[in-house]
């Protein structure tokens, strides 16, 4: 009898293995995205719009069909701005969660903690900020505007229209530092004039010293690549102590959206150029805002960060859906055509094969005494030039190494 | 040449402030009564979110900041009642306590007021000497300071209530058993600490950006300036914030934030391996 029974079990067992089995062939297992964005710490303000446009995108996509047929499973986690955290969060997405893609990070530091971690996986990373450029990483694929689309029209178009003298105030890291030396080598081939160079420790918020420091050196004008809540204190009490001088940068605006919070005039005078703001009026951009400020009322900002998040999960729709495979591999054949384009809210952008980097249609902007945002030039598509130019070419050699201006390629 | 000299007192007196005003809550919460409270930042940040949004309802900017400093007393006290009396004789479990107070505190405001609120402006006011222009406001912090202090020593030296609480923070046994009511010392005094960061917070609300967890950027500076200071806080928290003052000004104005940071905090570090009681320990040894 009781072998009876046991036989009995194991058929059963049997039959409904089974039937799960025709169940999950049915209905195709969701795909999953796993997200890291800071929302709480001190970054929060600038990572909150960038859960809610990977959320928008992901609503968005489910709602038309998902990808080849899947939906898309959205795990977010928040690291706090902690880089520790950060490192453990992507071990949890890339071994327990067992993510199809991973995108996400703030700081350049965050990126270059998570980076290593990715690179021994076959899980393709999208990071989806500006940042200071230079990484030449098959795994990586980045969807913000690099300096050869930031520096290389801001800080020609500043020496033309303010003058040759700059003093810059930057953040100290490796996006800070390495900002600072792409504005030395423009604006050595400029014939321009660094006149003050100041690296300031995260979290400080006090600027007097600063200010007079700049006020000593005389400047024509500012290039300010200060990062976070705490150093922004440095717009306050440069327009109290009335310090007055054009100002430039590659994350203020678009990005931090001072303007927006901090009281006019502080931001008077500020430049910018950027592949998105909220300020653009053309009606693709009014309508992607339309869809964005539906789902998210209260956003103070619909910043580049959260727009780039948002093309991010198209662009590997397109991505998989071009090469009809989730792999890693299969998606950079696609991307090795050269025909990786998304039609995105500011137009066209595509993926370059050398670099894994992203074309941009860029315009200079700059910010009027009651914060009110013009568009001063408009450069067209930028192509991200820069790493193929020095030898990254990422469709015959995988360096996984990140290049500045003085950390090139070896010639071989 | 004047111009170069007013800059330098402008300078000093700047980071003067800051610490003074940053380390003056601390100074009696820690300083005096024992209290490691890791929660300090918060009482900050509570004074420059009620500064803000009081000034968003058009209340004048500095009844605005006296509001608040008298919130965050008030809450301090409610802070005491509830969590801290219950730790005076289990100091590492009231830091923990006053850790997670501060840790669900930021958490919370995230939530409920969002990450970033608008600033609120300095108020108007520079002038120019030489090549250089100043913001007034700044002076006003140093003013402000400067009467804090004032303030604090009055109140602990001068009247009857800085008598008791001495005492109290001295031998509590004692105290009491001649007649001082020391449980609600305790309450005032945590709530003169907290009144006091509040008023840091409200001070410096508008030349910062608010987040939740602006308090942070003032911890490391008002917990050094105590510790420097020593145990006698009407003696030493002054003096440290001078001599801290000093070695930062001169380092941020020739070499710049990072080293003046690092230059600040090795002093500190020399001057707690040889006078490991703090600054106040040679005054008052020099002062009998």
């Amino acid at each position: 009898m009781k072998s009876g029974h046991l036989l009995k079990a194991a058929f059963l067992g049997f039959v409904l293995g089974t039937a799960a089995f025709g169940a999950a062939l049915a209905a195709e297992p969701p795909l999953k995205v796993g997200l890291l964005e800071d929302v709480s710490g001190d970054l929060a303000f600038m990572g909150m719009p960038k859960l809610h446009g990977s959320q928008l995108a992901v609503e968005e996509i489910n709602k038309s069909g998902g990808i080849l047929g899947r939906q898309i499973e959205l795990i977010h986690l928040d690291p706090q701005g902690d880089n520790a955290r950060y490192q453990e969060f992507a071990r949890r997405l890339l071994s327990r969660d067992k993510v199809d893609v991973l995108i996400g990070g703030i700081t350049s530091a965050s990126r270059e903690a998570v980076r290593p971690i990715i690179d021994r996986t076959t899980t393709p990373y999208f990071y989806t900020n500006q940042y200071e450029g230079g990484v030449c990483d098959a795994s990586m694929i980045s969807m913000g505007a690099v300096p050869e689309q930031q520096f290389s029209t801001l800080i020609p178009w500043m020496v033309e229209k303010f003058g040759k003298k700059v003093y810059v105030i930057a953040a100290d890291y490796n996006f800070g530092q390495i900002s600072a030396e792409w504005n030395r080598k423009i604006m050595k081939d400029l014939g321009g004039e660094v006149v003050g160079e100041e690296f300031i420790p995260l979290g400080v918020s006090q600027f007097a010293q600063t200010i007079q420091n700049i006020q000593k050196a005389k400047p024509d004008w500012l290039l300010t690549i200060n990062v976070g809540a705490a150093q922004d204190s440095f717009f306050e009490q440069a327009a109290a102590a009335k310090l007055n001088l054009p100002m430039g940068s590659s994350i203020k605006i678009m990005l931090g959206f001072e303007h927006k919070r901090f009281k006019p005039p502080a931001l008077n005078n500020m430049h910018a150029t950027a592949n998105w703001f909220e300020e653009i009026d053309t009606p693709e951009a009014n309508d992607f805002k339309k869809r964005w400020r539906a789902k998210f009322p209260d956003e103070l900002y619909i910043n580049d960060m959260g727009y780039n998040a948002y093309n991010a999960l198209y662009m590997y729709k397109a991505l998989v859906e071009k090469a009809k495979s989730t792999k890693l591999e299969d998606m950079r054949k696609v991307i090795a055509t050269g025909d990786a384009c998304i039609d995105a809210p500011e137009g066209k952008v595509c993926i370059d094969p050398k670099s894994q980097h992203t074309s941009h249609r860029m315009r200079l902007i700059s910010v009027g005494p009651q914060h009110e945002v013009t568009v001063e030039k408009d450069y067209g598509t930028i192509k991200p030039y820069w790493l193929g130019d020095i030898g990254c070419d990422l469709t015959k050699k995988n360096p996984k190494d990140q290049y500045t201006p003085s950390h090139l390629p070896n010639k071989s | 040449m004047s111009a170069e000299l007013f800059s330098v007192f402008y300078q000093f007196a700047d980071v003067f402030a800051f610490l003074i005003l940053s380390a003056a809550g601390l100074a009696i919460v820690f300083g005096m009564m024992g209290v490691i409270n890791m929660a300090h930042g918060e009482f900050i940040m509570c004074g420059a979110y009620v500064t803000v949004g009081l000034v968003k309802l058009g209340v004048p900017l500095a009844i605005a900041q006296a509001l608040a400093a008298v919130t965050a007393g008030l809450i301090g006290v409610a802070v005491e009642y509830l969590i801290v009396r219950r730790l005076y004789k289990r100091p590492l479990d009231s830091l923990l306590a006053t850790w997670g107070l501060s840790l669900i505190v930021t958490q919370s405001m995230l939530l409920i007021v969002g990450s970033s609120i608008t600033g609120i402006g300095t108020p108007e006011g520079s002038f120019a000497i030489g090549g250089y222009t100043f913001s007034t406001y700044r002076l006003v912090l140093f003013a402000c300071a400067v009467a804090v202090l004032i303030g604090l020593y009055v109140t602990f030296m001068k009247t009857r209530f800085g008598v008791m609480a001495r005492a109290t923070m001295q031998n509590a046994a004692m105290a009491k058993a001649l007649g001082a009511r020391t449980g609600r010392i305790y309450a005032i005094s945590f709530g003169i600490g907290a009144g006091l960061a509040g008023l840091c917070g409200a001070l410096y609300a508008p030349t910062m950006t608010l987040i939740p967890t602006m308090g942070a950027t003032f911890v490391v500076e008002s917990f050094v300036t105590v510790v420097v200071g020593g145990a006698n806080v009407l003696l030493g928290t002054a003096p440290a914030a001078v001599f801290l003052a000093m070695i930062r000004m001169a380092l941020n104005a020739s070499y710049g934030q990072i080293i003046g940071q690092i230059g600040m905090l090795f002093a500190v570090i020399l001057i707690i391996r040889v006078l490991p009681e703090g600054l106040s320990s040679v005054l008052v040894r020099r002062g009998r």
